[in-house]
């Protein structure tokens, strides 16, 4: 005898969703709930973890999820595989610091300028290639943050090789945590928000068919342009926060792990998702601390967990609790 | 003079470096990024087998490279063939994978500068005023040697002219029943074995470092784009550019900008034309 799984939506989400007025507070709290646990989730998250060291585990969680965020828009939204992450921590965190330095302008003007500048510098640098296609696209924005920290080393500029040490921190953890957890909050549900607008339904439709929509008269690297914008504010927002967050910038914020980093969180949170990839990244930054102990190694675990999932492509934690939250199951027979 | 020879070893180098890279996607069209990984594999294993297990020096060769072909065609056949036809998927999975062979090699603890293969054949020779060693003058014949035997190997045998089968036209050359798959894992085992023979010739020049092995991805992925993905023709010359390019910014800028000449080259190139400079035009695939 055979059986196959059978799955069915529960009968609440179909009632919820499909009509569209709510009718019930249970369906309002069952439409309610992921939201609210995902967002309480994250701001209670630094109250219950036992350490300092883990409250700063978390802060660094959060700009690597800042990063996850700006692949999974870029590459599932707009379909530009930008394997750069490390160009937008380099370009944002190298902004502020040299403005913190030099001039000893504080962090609240610091932070912003890097973000609008360096996503200006950013998108400046990338306008050329943004009408590359694919593999092509993914191998320059590969290259980018090497050609940086090349630069920066051979011309001897910025502090060279030893980077811009004894920038101003933040005052305590506490600010740090709560800046930034808003800030996540904030960006993940707008993004979700611009995505399902009808910017972001050109962006999609960029991604499937180009040709399409160019033959519908838009400007497809102007919508690109103002995506790889956003992106990038974003990616430089957390390579400035990253710079006083350590109060140094150097060489190591173009380093390839911020963009091998990315890439792995969307991949374990669920690409397409945008909260997933928030979810991945605070899966993955504890446990490659928990792994620095190793050294080396930490890197190959998780350059080897990456292949996997790439290569067995799982579709992700999200998708599947969403699922699971859904959609119920059973064994029929055949 | 000096620029002139130390450019054409340099080139030949580079050649040799991409050869691997450019076999491997100019049949499957794969962008295997582990190649520097398994570049590196060969350096530390000839190391192994020379010094720790004791074979002599050209059985350690032989056994290296074989190793490391056979490794390069399991990577296709059991994981990339997986992800066969998406292009981001394949160059994610190839590049973590290199990236987990050389972190091992790093965490195993081979970063000192212990680890040197020892040249073939020792001292230096005096060429048109120019002292240069011997090993160098190897390196451009064995590079030599190896495009003659790639040619012939291409051209006149029946996997060689399978392998080309596939490049040209894929469909056309399943319908007359050669396997992509079989010609896959034979291309990436021949890259492998390619990484690998250039690794024994060029080591013996410095050290070997976990760096070499991005160092030498760049510079393949550089030669190949510069040159052309997908043509031979293209690489020789792309290889000709970048090495006189590298040795002139380096004589008259300083080591640094080696690197960063390579660099603008890969982008420049992929943003006026990413065909390369041999390669054939793609227009609608490439660019928007």
């Amino acid at each position: 005898m055979e059986r196959r799984k059978e799955r069915l939506d529960r009968g609440i989400k179909v009632r919820t969703e499909g009509i569209y007025a709510i009718s019930s507070w249970r369906g309002i709290a069952y439409m309610a709930f992921p939201t609210i646990l995902f967002v309480v989730g994250l701001l209670i998250l630094p109250l219950v973890v036992p350490t300092m060291a883990w409250q700063r585990i978390i802060v660094i969680a959060c700009l690597f999820a800042l990063l996850a965020l700006v692949f999974d828009f870029l590459t599932n939204f707009v379909g530009i595989v930008c394997l750069g992450g490390a160009f937008f921590t380099g370009v944002g965190g190298y902004i502020s610091g040299l403005l913190n330095s030099a001039w000893g302008i504080p962090i609240i003007f610091t932070i912003p300028v890097a973000t609008i500048g360096g996503a200006l510098i950013c998108t400046l640098f990338l306008l050329p290639c943004l009408p590359i296609r694919g593999i092509y696209f993914a191998i320059v924005s590969l290259m980018y943050p090497l050609l940086f920290a090349r630069v920066i080393q051979a011309l001897d500029i910025f502090g060279g090789t030893d980077g811009l040490p004894g920038l101003s921190t933040f005052p305590n953890i506490w600010v740090e945590l709560y800046l930034i957890l808003p800030i996540i909050i904030l960006l993940t549900f707008g993004l979700k928000r611009i995505v399902s607008e009808d910017f972001g339904i050109v962006l999609r439709a960029i991604r499937d068919n180009d040709q399409a929509v160019r033959a519908s008269n838009i400007n497809i690297t102007w919508f690109k342009t103002k995506a790889v914008f956003l992106g990038s504010a974003i990616g430089c927002l957390a390579g400035a926060y990253m710079a006083h967050l350590y109060g140094w910038v150097g060489l190591s914020l173009f380093a390839l792990d911020f963009s091998i980093f990315p890439i792995a969180a969307t991949v374990v949170g669920g690409g397409g998702t945008l909260v997933g990839p928030v979810i991945g990244a605070f899966i993955l930054a504890p446990l490659s601390e928990m792994l620095r102990a190793f050294g080396p190694l930490r890197v190959v675990f998780y350059s080897l967990i990456l292949a996997g999932l790439v290569i067995f492509s799982t579709q992700g934690l999200l998708p599947y609790l969403e699922r699971k939250y859904h959609q119920f199951e059973r064994w029929t027979e055949v | 003079m000096h620029i002139l020879i130390f450019g054409l070893v340099n080139s030949v180098i580079l050649a040799l470096l991409a050869s691997g890279f450019a076999l491997v996607y100019g049949v499957s069209r794969l962008a295997n990024f582990a190649h520097g990984a398994l570049y590196i594999l060969v350096g530390f294993s000839t190391w192994l087998f020379l010094n720790r297990v004791g074979i002599n020096y050209i059985g350690s060769i032989v056994l290296s490279i074989l190793i490391v072909s056979i490794i390069g065609g399991a990577i296709y056949r059991f994981l990339l063939i997986r992800v066969k036809g998406m292009p981001d998927s394949e160059i994610i999975a190839s590049l973590s994978i290199g990236i987990a062979i050389m972190e091992l090699f790093r965490w195993r603890g081979f970063i000192s500068e212990a680890y040197m293969l020892p040249p073939f054949i020792k001292g230096s020779v005096n060429l048109l005023g120019v002292m240069i060693d011997w090993q160098r003058l190897l390196i451009i014949g064995v590079g030599l040697a190896i495009m003659v035997s790639l040619w012939l190997f291409t051209h006149h045998t029946k996997v060689g002219l399978s392998l080309r089968a596939i490049a040209q036209d894929k469909h056309a050359s399943m319908m007359s029943g050669i396997e992509p798959d079989r010609t896959a894992v034979i291309a990436l085992a021949m890259g492998s074995a390619l990484a690998g023979i250039s690794a024994v010739v060029i080591l013996p020049l410095g050290n070997i470092t976990v760096e070499t092995g991005y160092m030498v991805l760049i510079n393949a992925i550089a030669v190949c784009i510069v040159g052309g993905l997908g043509s031979w023709a293209g690489v020789f010359a792309g290889a000709l550019l970048l090495g006189f390019s590298q040795i002139l910014a380096t004589a008259l800028l300083g080591p640094h900008w080696q690197m960063v000449v390579v660099l603008l080259f890969i982008i420049i190139t992929l943003i006026i034309k990413p065909s390369g400079l041999l390669g054939r035009q793609k227009e609608l695939e490439e660019r928007v």
